[in-house]
């Protein structure tokens, strides 16, 4: 064996220097506006790129030995998973439903991530940001590409799988993701960071990807704790640059509190509306559920979004204005979304369902002042008409928001009996929206936001009304992918699986 | 005053770091969740190299945290002796 010379070993603030630093360089031909021309236009101030530093001090060669035992443990689990039948130790196949909404609507996000971060690295002109930048972009197609992977194996099993790519692109529900990150991809480097970095990594992602491994965990499904790990090994690192571009920006002038606190604003808002998803999937369809909603709210929105926006007071940063409206709908919105899903399910590549009685309990006790008095009992009318052979199914199609493309099934802030209904009217045309956070945003850049493709306005320019051409043009197999889960093949076979596993028949 | 906090997948390599931890923010609550652990600690946790190290029986390099690591919060700061997470108030 060959002795090694001992070298001396560098300090980590050294290392960090000397391998992120020392590798820009002052252009000599090209002027430094014309390599990074879009740094200026948001009217962001730096003064001195320097003074942006990654806290963990990640250097490249440490980012590659770390991720590769990152993916070493990914696809060993992986490849038992695949191997022992682990799609028969769910609790339920109705746990899918998060799982398909998912597939359809958050991981293609993670690669819109991967395209923004991979363009912001290039637009920066700080060496440290731009090293950050690359890493997070490549973070982010490795997420992307590992939920596809791990997500796959229920699609041998299970429909609603089979085309999420075409659901992403087509399919109502999923544009509410798909519009947030498009918007932000179509921003300055400056608010995509504050968009992506901040309010989403930041502010938003223990909301999503925390209670949603907890819940694969109990519900028995090892490929997600899987990739929710994987991908959540690198979601601290995403966070603290956020947060550290966030202060760097406060820091170098104060021009630029205005503009990053409306920006704060209006992130915030959109945020916030994709997480409704998320609550449907906490509240409703996990067989067996961790924390409510609202128990994760309180921890990481009331919580730590408070210790954060205390944190930030010191630059003169106060917590984003639609503060208050989310905490006000809290306690409702899990459960006017879902009513929603249920009465649109013609139109979902996922299952939903009436709670059962047991469910119900716990919908009551998680939300003692809401669930009887406003939910229980629709959902109770919901069931007298689906045991009398008449479901309750809404052909009608919802009114979408300009902004954030929910359907507009959310109530007033303050009065929970009444649907909250806004509108505006831009050079001669009417646009609807779902609350003042979303009007608020359009009239600041309404001439991005008429452009916005909305499905349901989609059905009618693009395919005439035609709902079975539009379930074909969204890949959605009708009495396969959607409806009620109660009679569905997924429960059929789910049953049929586990009874092959458990006996010998 | 704020909590910071920090989270671990639980597993055999974290057993030993989340020892540290408490060791080291005798202030600190450890909640133990399906397959993670949440340690919170009133505005400020500290986490220690050299303890893990006494913890572990081997040399340990703090950012080895990141493969384990599924979330925190705080204001990072880190050195390859130590990792603090802090709120300014
Ligand atoms: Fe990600
Ligand atoms: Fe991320
Ligand atoms: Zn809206």
């Amino acid at each position: 064996m060959d002795m090694k010379a001992t070298k001396k070993k560098l300090g980590m603030k050294e290392r960090y220097r000397i391998l992120t630093r020392d590798l820009g360089w002052e252009p000599g031909y090209q002027s430094k506006k014309a390599i990074f021309p879009y740094v200026e236009y948001e009217g962001i101030k730096v003064h001195d790129w320097d003074k942006w530093e990654d806290p963990f001090r990640l250097t490249m060669d440490a980012y590659w030995k770390y991720q590769a035992e990152k993916e070493r443990k990914f696809y060993a689990i992986i490849d038992a998973h695949a191997q022992n039948n682990g799609h028969l130790n769910l609790t339920d196949a109705r746990y899918l439903s998060a799982l398909k909404i998912f597939l359809q609507a958050i991981s293609p996000g993670e690669y819109a991530a991967h395209k923004g971060f991979a363009r912001i690295g290039r637009e920066f002109p700080g060496v440290g940001t731009q090293v950050a930048c690359q890493m997070q972009a490549i973070d982010e197609i490795r997420h992307a590409q590992t939920q596809i992977h791990a997500m796959s194996n229920y699609n041998r099993y299970y429909d609603g799988f089979h085309a999420f790519a075409d659901a992403r692109d087509r399919i109502w529900y999923t544009s509410v993701a798909r519009s947030f990150f498009d918007d932000a991809m179509s921003a300055g480097p400056f608010e995509f960071m504050i968009a992506i970095g901040f309010s989403f990594e930041y502010v938003l992602t223990n909301l999503l990807f925390v209670p949603f491994m907890s819940g694969a965990a109990y519900n028995g499904d090892m490929a997600t704790v899987t990739f929710g790990f994987s991908a959540q090994s690198d979601e601290a690192r995403h966070m603290t640059l956020g947060l550290e571009c966030i202060k760097f920006m406060l820091e170098q002038d104060p021009d630029n509190l205005p503009i990053v606190q409306g920006w704060i604003d209006k992130w915030f808002w959109r945020g916030f509306r994709v997480l409704g998803l998320v609550s449907t999937m906490m509240d409703y369809m996990l067989p067996k559920r961790v924390m409510s909603w609202r128990e994760a709210w309180e921890i990481y929105g009331v919580e730590n979004g408070g210790a954060l926006f205390r944190d930030l007071a010191r630059y003169g940063i106060r917590p984003p204005k639609g503060w208050d409206d989310a905490e006000q709908a809290i306690d409702h919105m899990s459960h006017q979304f879902m009513l929603g899903l249920y009465q649109w399910s013609f139109g979902t590549a996922f299952h939903s369902w009436i709670p059962s009685d047991d469910d119900m309990a716990w919908l009551s006790a998680k939300y003692p002042d809401t669930f009887d008095r406003y939910y229980r009992p629709r959902w109770a009318h919901i069931k007298k008409l689906k045991a009398a052979g008449t479901p309750f199914k809404n052909y009608g199609l919802a009114r979408l928001c300009q902004c954030c493309q929910l359907p507009c099934v959310f109530t007033e802030p303050g009065d929970p009996t009444l649907t909250c209904h806004r509108e505006t009217v831009y050079k001669g045309e009417k646009y609807q929206f779902c609350s003042d956070g979303c009007k608020d945003i359009f009239e600041h850049e309404p001439e991005k936001y008429i452009q916005a493709w909305l499905p349901m306005p989609a059905l009618f320019s693009e395919l005439g009304g035609d709902v079975a051409a539009w379930m074909d043009w969204v890949s959605l197999r009708d009495g396969a992918d959607n409806g009620d889960y109660d009679g569905s093949r997924d429960q059929r076979h789910f049953d049929e699986w586990r009874g092959l596993a458990t006996s010998n028949l | 005053m704020s909590t910071v906090f920090i989270a671990l997948q639980a597993n055999e390599e974290t057993r030993p770091i989340i020892d540290a931890i408490e060791i080291d923010n005798p202030q600190a609550v450890v909640n133990r969740q399906p397959a993670m652990v949440k340690i919170d600690a009133p505005g400020r946790l500290v986490v220690r190299r050299e303890t893990i190290e006494a913890q572990l029986g081997r040399a340990y390099d703090l950012q080895e945290l990141q493969i384990n690591l599924i979330t925190l919060s705080g204001n990072v700061d880190e050195d390859e002796d130590t990792l603090t997470l802090s709120w300014n108030e």
